[in-house]
């Protein structure tokens, strides 16, 4: 039950929410629409509600009554629309369900607004108010509590881990103080994906090296910045750092997930409020420059027609587009792109959360459509990605839609073809 | 009329009086608007950048005014008739000789104006382009349905310069002073109307633009 508390913690919530990019970007906004035809939300249903700019409309009201003069003074004349509970309990499903923050409109708003943002911010208002999804509410509890939205304990990773170790030889290494690599996983890869972890082994011990993984840090992901809550997200963000700076690592590596990129490497040291003394890259930004610097090395390719799903928070949100396309250059033959791609590819439909709010399930497979448009116009083979997330999205989506094209993780697609031990490099 | 006694009177106040009122409403309104958004500020950013701030915000700038292809594809009536209005629009207001002449004798610079023929024909363009974006305000679903108030007045107060501008460069109401007076007081009711609405976008973009950009740039992302 929401109260009258809640919905003045999360008004306050969102007046704290309030910059000088947000008070531009209202100011900014002329009402021409085309932010919905970036939002697969709507291309895929057609309801003006999913309108990116309008499900920031609580945000806009405080800004406008709060932030402006003019604004203001129509709160005093009684002419301004508050922003309400029941407000915020219609605008729920427009904030949690129908947004996966992919950030496509904000590359397209021509006057600049950077609307994904502002969909971040409201949820800071949404979880103040308690006004958020049960499923997103159920991860940030588990994460919190147990380590894992998954409810993945250190007893499951290292099960798998010994299945690894016994099925291939490798050694995975733990809590080895000093190593030069602090590699993080998401709870999705220990339990759906483990041949990531493999796939680190192998290509870690091809290029030598010197990695380990944390007990007490190993999960990547942030269910706090899903679902827009700077105190999870916090606290999530200090385990990693506290982790890291116990194994005196230089570098912390982020794993094959969109979100936990955002998190770790660009909202974490805002969150704790100073600088890492490590630094954080993605996966796909060291094998990149392992592989410009010789020490990754492969042979021969997949010659299947392939295509790369980028993960938004990767490319839109994160900046890494053209590591991907240059490991794929050496491991794919017939590599295609996707007519929209890089920072202008349609999202899986299932990102900031949404494909852990069960309520949106439905939605989720609707819009899934785009995508499904996008491989029709293009008739791969096989998909390529360096999300987990997208991974297990994409392949429910293909599957609903009788769709035979596998989806592999760009790491894996690397360990596959690396050089083997006595083969000659080429 | 009993405000006054003849057309040259009413040219004369709207002239004086309500072009210094409405000027300084403008101006005043403008700043403040401006300095409420950029004294907010932001937050100290601790992640280790990719890129720089400047160089990216200022190329975003100018970058966000063409559109990508796809979303060309999927919405051409409002980037070509939002290129056409815009282009229109400032010909008439910046190439149009008596508007030269007036700026020149407010700011003291000048440069040099268009042919009237060519004025005419851009105000028409304009003036179609505006009714072109009404209609599709009034009946796409995003459009009709996002718009408020805000939209249709903002969209009155633009249209009406352009109109009663055409009304007198072609003599259609007399006396003449009467026709040029109505055209600078729908101008002056433009110039009220601008701090209060999303009219202020035409300043308020360059920031909006440039924030975006910055924050991109700052992650090594293209915008």
């Amino acid at each position: 039950m929401t109260s009258a508390l809640d919905i003045t913690k999360g008004i306050n919530a969102l007046k704290e929410q309030i910059d000088a990019p947000t008070a531009a970007f209202f100011s900014s906004c002329v009402h021409c629409g085309l932010c919905a035809e970036a939002c697969l939300f709507y291309t895929e249903t057609g309801d003006p509600r999913y309108t990116p700019i309008y499900k920031v409309e609580p945000l806009r009201r405080i800004w406008e009554s709060e932030y402006t003069l003019f604004g203001k003074l129509k709160k005093i004349l009684g002419l301004a629309k508050p922003v309400t509970d029941e407000m915020l309990a219609e605008w729920e499903p427009l904030i949690y369900d129908s947004c996966t923050l992919c950030g496509r409109c904000s590359m397209v708003c021509p006057v600049g607004n950077d609307i994904s943002a502002m969909i971040r911010k409201v949820r800071e208002g949404m979880v103040a108010a308690d006004h958020a999804p049960e499923g997103l509410i159920g991860a940030s509890t588990r994460a919190i509590k147990i380590g894992s939205p998954m409810g993945v304990r250190l007893k499951a990773l290292k099960a798998q881990i010994g299945h690894i170790e016994s099925d291939t030889g490798l050694t995975i290494p733990i809590d080895v103080e000093g190593a030069d690599y602090l590699a993080l996983l998401s709870s999705m890869e220990i339990i759906n994906f483990p041949e990531y972890i493999e796939s680190l082994a192998k290509i870690f011990k091809q290029a030598d090296v010197s990695w380990t993984l944390s007990s007490e840090a190993f999960e990547a992901t942030n269910s706090g910045i899903q679902i827009g809550c700077s105190d999870i997200a916090r606290e999530l963000v200090q385990r990693v750092v506290d982790g890291a700076e116990k194994l005196k690592v230089k570098y912390v590596i982020s794993p094959e997930c969109g979100h936990a990129y955002t998190a770790i490497r660009w909202d974490g040291p805002n969150l704790i409020g100073r600088a890492y003394s490590f630094k954080v890259v993605h996966i796909l930004e060291l094998l990149d420059e392992l592989q410009q610097s010789g020490r990754l090395k492969t042979s021969g390719s997949l010659d299947k027609k392939l295509t790369f799903h980028d993960p938004c928070q990767l490319v839109r949100k994160g900046g890494v587009e053209a590591q991907p396309r240059r490991l794929l250059e050496q491991v794919a033959s017939n590599f295609i792109e996707m007519n929209e791609h890089g920072n202008m590819n349609w999202c899986c439909g299932g990102g900031g959360g949404v494909s852990a709010n069960e309520r949106a399930d439905e939605l989720r497979i609707k819009v899934f459509n785009r995508k499904k448009t996008q491989l029709q116009e293009i008739n791969v083979e096989v998909m390529v990605t360096a999300c987990a997330n997208c991974r297990l999205v994409l392949e429910e989506g293909l599957e609903e839609n009788n769709m035979d094209i596998p989806v592999i993780g760009l790491s894996e697609l690397i360990s596959e073809h690396l050089v083997e031990d006595g083969e000659k490099n080429e | 009329m009993e405000l006054f006694s003849n057309a040259n009177d009413f040219l004369l106040w709207v002239r004086g009086d309500a072009f210094n009122i409405a000027l300084s409403i403008f101006v005043i309104g403008v700043i403040i608007r401006v300095l409420e958004i950029v004294l907010l500020g932001r937050k100290k950013e601790y992640s280790e950048p990719r890129g720089s701030e400047w160089g990216p915000g200022l190329k975003n700038i100018v970058s966000r005014s063409v559109a990508d292809s796809g979303t060309f594809k999927r919405a051409p009536f409002v980037i070509v008739v939002g290129y056409i209005w815009h282009i229109c629009f400032f010909i008439v207001l910046l190439l149009f000789v008596p508007h030269i002449e007036l700026i020149h004798a407010m700011l003291g610079i000048k440069w040099p104006g268009l042919a009237s023929q060519f004025i005419d024909a851009s105000t028409v363009v304009a003036i179609a382009a505006m009714l072109g974006m009404l209609w599709h305000r009034l009946t796409h679903p995003v459009l009709k349905f996002l718009s408020t108030y805000e939209d249709y007045l903002v969209w009155l107060v633009t249209f009406l310069p352009l109109l009663t501008g055409y009304i007198a460069f072609h003599r259609m109401i007399a006396p003449y002073p009467l026709a040029l007076g109505l055209h600078i007081l729908s101008v002056e009711l433009l110039m009220i109307v601008f701090p209060f609405t999303k009219l202020m976008h035409a300043i308020t973009l360059f920031i909006a633009r440039w924030y975006t950009g910055a924050t991109m740039g700052r992650k090594g992302i293209e915008s």
